[in-house]
């Protein structure tokens, strides 16, 4: 036996009982640690443990429809399918990521950018990887379904819209929500999701859009199901009717053709808009499923600017449209009298600069009064009324009939055109009103913009009394708004001759566009896009031409339809081209009116029986509907007409 | 020299604690390899157990005197088979640890025999000497003697196991009478060595690519999409969702759809944490607290200094292992690979254990015996 160990019985007591200390605390300090997790922290890690075991896998629910006036389609969805990138088990998404990119034919950094941009998001929620699965795609999924666990495929449906932009800008379209829509929703949208950008899919969204269920697994770590939990069933959003006909939008989009420029047809009675085309248009099944950063930035920066809906968000200055502003300011005021006459010669001289009529150079309007001033468009006329009303009277006319104001219809970014005054040179250019800027200012020049449908809602209310009801594109929709303006009964009954008198009386603008039948009233417009000088400086130029306005309606007294017609850079007279357009709405408005009157016209929608139909107003009607108490009552009991 | 334990000197208490502790542990590899690819692996672990009994006894029975008197021996063996597995051996999981021993038909981890030889040769050297205080020269020698199969097992690469020689040899050095100075340094320099393997810049000259990502997983779990940070952070999600009551044996999601990482081996803590809650913590916890203090015990009443280095190097073993683990469960330590001892599913580290035990079964019997 070896040496070492004798009698060698020293045992260190002292430390191996700190030893024992060690331990215990040892012990302790595990113990601790477990508290915190299973006891403080408990239910956060439960959460956290179910959100494992669970997998959500989103059950799109569809958007609702949107149908014309008379139950048809406008708007309807499309089945597609998705494909979903499930990222719970990152290990998982790494392991599998190759194969992916290539049975799907993307791009494997495009995935890796995705991964990461989306890293703030919750484990649990999947992201779109495919918003549009092709044939083969679905065929890689179903032929790997077993083998890809991080792979989903779910049904969605895609909006569809009618071809060629038909209807496009007021209808709108969805996108993928931005993150501001997200923070705004509270919770409602998350990444991904689609919603209304423009017009009303955007303006209705949270009537149109429906909400999603959940389709509910549960998953092992390797991502396979092992069993169902119950499914939350998807909510799907509701359709809407609009007050838009079909049939008069058919007609707008045709008539306005291929001219860039706008249509709008009102009910002055109601405020529903029969029509709204904005051309050129865009093809809003572009958007419906992703778009190209490259495709979007070519739309939006287009010189002929397809994004624009020019029925409310093209400001431009209404030309003679105008002087049925400056004509009201006279007759209300007086000033000058209504037996004021001028005579116009073809030009004319304020404040020592020369001052044009159209007619310049052709011939002149001789003696002019107020009738045949509206009727001729004598720009002469109207620059001595609006000398002598001066720049405060116009602006308040203009401004108490709605220029410069929204029209608060149902559609989101609408703009509000301009009304100059005094007041406005003071605050934006710090200057005085120069007085020779109310001569352009009383022909509907100068600074003066309007937009399409704030002329067709001012023709249509100085037509109905003074009554202007609030433009919208929801059929039955809840508290429409209306504005009253009252005008004295000389003042609409001179204002509305004469604007029969433009389409049916010898000398007037529009006497091409008279139907037989019907009394077209309107007033026509020409804007120049810049002064003569100008103009003859740079030369005739296509994108310098003229704008043509006619805001026409029917009948001349308490109508129930006008359209308000631009056409850009048309180089013609307003009459002449945007007259047309107006005549072929109202007498396709009319051929339909007299068909169902006939009992010859069903809709397309069985549940939708032909309806009630109203007697025709009387052509001229009588002094005590103008009234405003007696003009609600009978508003009101034409409301079986919808 | 006579030889006369009875069946009444083994320490009954200690085997009471160490077969409850197994039980456990057989019911957690059920639970979490049921209805797996795996399932019927606790059988396999009752087959390990039982040689180990058997091994542990027939250790206890050899006079652990003559078990030292061949130290030298034994620790050139060691240093033999590590180089063994460095030239020949099997590589699983990324290193080289296993060797095949064709008796027993299976491949073992040489690292875990190394473990017990080191425990031997610590207390034999620690015993020879003489002095009541440790002088600096010894501990440098003890230092060559740990060092040189650390660097074999540190090439395998296995950090777990190299990491465990270091307590071993701090806990026979401190009681041998390690000075209160020359344990400041050392602390010191333990310190300087674990921040320079969290500290990127020098780890990178330090440790391998794995290891370094484990290192990163374990500071910022939340970051590593793919490796042991997401392992970390199944374990917290189980342990933490097992509440204070735990969800019943064989209900533990994490456990049964395979989220926690390795549940019947590294992680079985994880799993038995998630079904038996903070309750089940605390028995297991209780337990293996009972069973080092127990071992404590038994180096304290050892009949010479010898004996009780054996069994305080078996405690300082047993210790490590159950405080990395389990810290490691818990998402406090990265993951080194380090099972929790008899409860973790694996024939080499069952079989140290219970070897481990048999030579403290051995001081034990030959307590009274001079």
């Amino acid at each position: 036996m070896s040496y070492w160990f004798r009698n060698d019985n020293r045992l260190p007591q002292g430390r191996l009982a700190v030893a024992s200390y060690i331990i215990v605390g040892m012990i302790g300090v595990l113990l601790l640690g477990f508290w915190k997790l299973q006891v403080i922290d408990a239910d956060k890690y439960t959460s956290m443990a179910e959100r494992n075991r669970v997998r959500e896998i989103p059950v799109i629910a569809p958007r609702g429809r949107m149908l014309d006036r008379d139950g048809r389609v406008l708007v309807d969805n499309r089945p597609a399918f998705s494909i979903l990138l499930l990222r719970e088990n990152p290990v998982l998404v790494e392991k599998y990521l190759p194969g992916i990119a290539e049975g799907l034919s993307l791009s494997i950094e495009d995935l890796r950018e995705q991964l990461t941009n989306t890293k703030s998001l919750p484990k649990f929620q999947p992201i779109i990887i495919k918003p549009e699965a092709s044939v083969a795609d679905i065929a890689f999924i179903e032929s790997h379904h077993s083998d890809i666990p991080v792979l989903e495929m779910i049904s969605v449906s895609r909006r569809r819209y009618l071809p060629n932009g038909f209807l496009a800008h007021a209808v709108g379209y969805v996108g993928e929500v931005s993150e501001q829509q997200i923070e705004a929703s509270n919770g409602k949208l998350r990444m991904g999701d689609f919603a209304g950008k423009f017009g009303l899919e955007r303006q209705y969204n949270d009537i149109l859009m429906g909400t999603d269920g959940k389709r509910r697994v549960i998953v092992n770590s390797i991502g396979k199901e092992v069993g169902p939990l119950p499914t939350q069933e998807s909510i799907p959003g509701k359709q809407i009717q609009l007050t838009i006909d079909y049939d008069l939008q058919q007609m707008a989009e045709q008539s306005l053709g291929p001219r860039p420029g706008a249509v709008v047809a009102l009910n002055p009675r109601t405020g529903e808009v029969l029509a709204m085309a904005s051309h050129p248009s865009m093809d809003p099944n572009d958007f419906a499923v992703r778009i190209s950063a490259e495709e979007w930035k070519n739309l939006n920066e287009d010189r002929q600017k397809p994004m624009l809906n020019r029925a409310i968000q093209a400001q431009l200055a209404p030309g003679s449209v105008f002087k049925i502003v400056t004509a009201t300011a006279m007759l209300e005021d007086k000033v000058p009298p209504e037996s004021f006459t001028t005579f116009c010669p073809g030009y004319a001289t304020f404040y020592g600069r020369q001052f044009k009529c159209w007619v310049y150079g052709k011939s002149s309007h001789g003696v002019v009064g107020l009738h045949k001033a509206i009727l001729e468009s004598c720009d002469i006329f109207f620059y001595n009324v609006g000398m002598r009303l001066g720049i405060d009277r116009l602006s308040y006319y203009g401004s108490k009939l709605g220029i410069g104001h929204k029209t608060g219809i149902d559609l989101p970014s609408e703009e509000q055109g301009l009304m100059p005054s005094a007041e406005w040179v003071e605050r934006v250019f710090h200057r005085k009103w120069y007085a020779g800027e109310t001569i352009s200012v009383s022909t509907g020049q100068g600074a003066v913009t309007t937009t399409p449908l704030q002329l067709a809602r001012m023709i249509g209310g100085i037509a109905m009394g003074g009554v202007f009801k609030q433009p919208h594109l929801l059929k039955d929709a809840p508290n429409v708004g209306e504005e009253r303006f009252a005008l004295s009964e000389p003042t609409v009954e001179k204002i509305t001759d004469a604007m029969y008198g433009v389409v049916n009386e010898e000398g007037g603008t529009a006497r091409s566009i008279r139907l037989p039948g019907i009394e077209v009233s309107g007033k026509s417009g020409t804007a120049q896009v810049i002064g003569y000088a100008t103009r003859d400086r740079v030369g005739k130029q296509k994108q310098f031409e003229d704008n043509a306005w006619f805001v026409g309606y029917a009948p001349r007294r308490n109508p129930e339809i006008v359209v308000s017609v631009l056409v850009q850079e048309s180089g013609k007279h307003g009459g002449e081209a945007a007259g047309p357009v107006v005549r072929d709405v109202i007498k396709a408005y009319y051929d339909k009116k007299n068909k169902k009157t006939q009992g010859q016209y069903t809709t397309e929608n069985k549940s939708d029986a032909p309806k009630k139909v109203p007697a025709p107003v009387a052509a001229i009607a009588p002094r005590a509907a103008l009234k405003p108490e007696s003009n609600s009552a009978r508003v009101s009991s034409e409301g079986e007409q919808e | 020299m006579k030889d006369a334990p009875g069946t009444r000197d083994y320490d009954w208490w200690l085997l009471a604690i160490l077969a409850t502790i197994c039980a456990l542990g057989v019911l957690e590899i059920y639970s979490a390899t049921k209805g797996s690819s795996l399932a019927g692996m606790h059988m396999k672990q009752v087959r390990w157990l039982l040689i180990g009994f058997v091994l542990m006894f027939a250790l206890s029975r050899l006079d652990y005197h003559l078990i030292l008197d061949q130290a030298p021996i034994l620790y050139l063996i060691g240093l033999a088979s590590l180089a063994a597995v460095l030239l020949v051996g099997h590589t699983h999981f990324g290193a080289k640890r296993w060797i095949s021993v064709p008796v027993l038909g299976e491949l073992v981890q040489v690292s875990e025999l190394v473990k017990l030889i080191i425990i031997i040769v610590l207390a034999r050297f620690f015993a020879e000497v003489r002095t009541d205080e440790l002088d600096l020269r010894d501990l440098i020698k003890a230092g060559i003697l740990v060092g040189i199969p650390l660097v074999l097992i540190l090439k395998q690469p296995d950090l777990g196991t190299a990491l465990v020689l270091m307590p071993m040899l701090a806990v026979g050095a401190f009681l041998a009478g390690l000075k209160w100075q020359h344990a400041a340094v050392f602390s010191l320099a333990g310190v300087l060595l674990v921040g320079a393997v969290f500290y990127p810049p020098v780890s990178r000259h330090l440790l391998k690519p794995y290891q370094r990502d484990r290192i990163t997983s374990f500071l910022h779990p939340e970051e590593d999409a793919k490796g042991s940070g997401y392992q970390l952070l199944q374990s917290k999600i189980a342990v933490g969702s097992g509440g204070f009551w735990g969800k019943g044996f064989g209900n533990g999601s994490q456990n049964q759809l395979g989220y926690i990482p390795v549940r019947y081996s590294d992680f079985i803590m994880s799993a038995w944490a998630e079904e038996q809650g903070f309750k089940g913590v605390l028995l297991a916890l209780g337990l293996y607290m009972a069973l080092l203090l127990r071992l404590v015990q038994n180096a304290q009443r050892a009949k010479d200094r010898a004996g009780m280095f054996l069994v305080m190097g078996v405690a300082a073993a047993l210790g490590f292992h159950v405080l990395v683990n389990v810290a490691m469960v818990i998402g406090a330590m990265p993951v080194t690979g380090i099972p929790l001892p008899l409860m973790s599913y694996g024939g080499s580290a069952t079989l140290f254990v219970f070897l481990a035990i048999g030579l403290v079964m051995n001081v034990r019997l030959r307590r009274f015996v001079n």
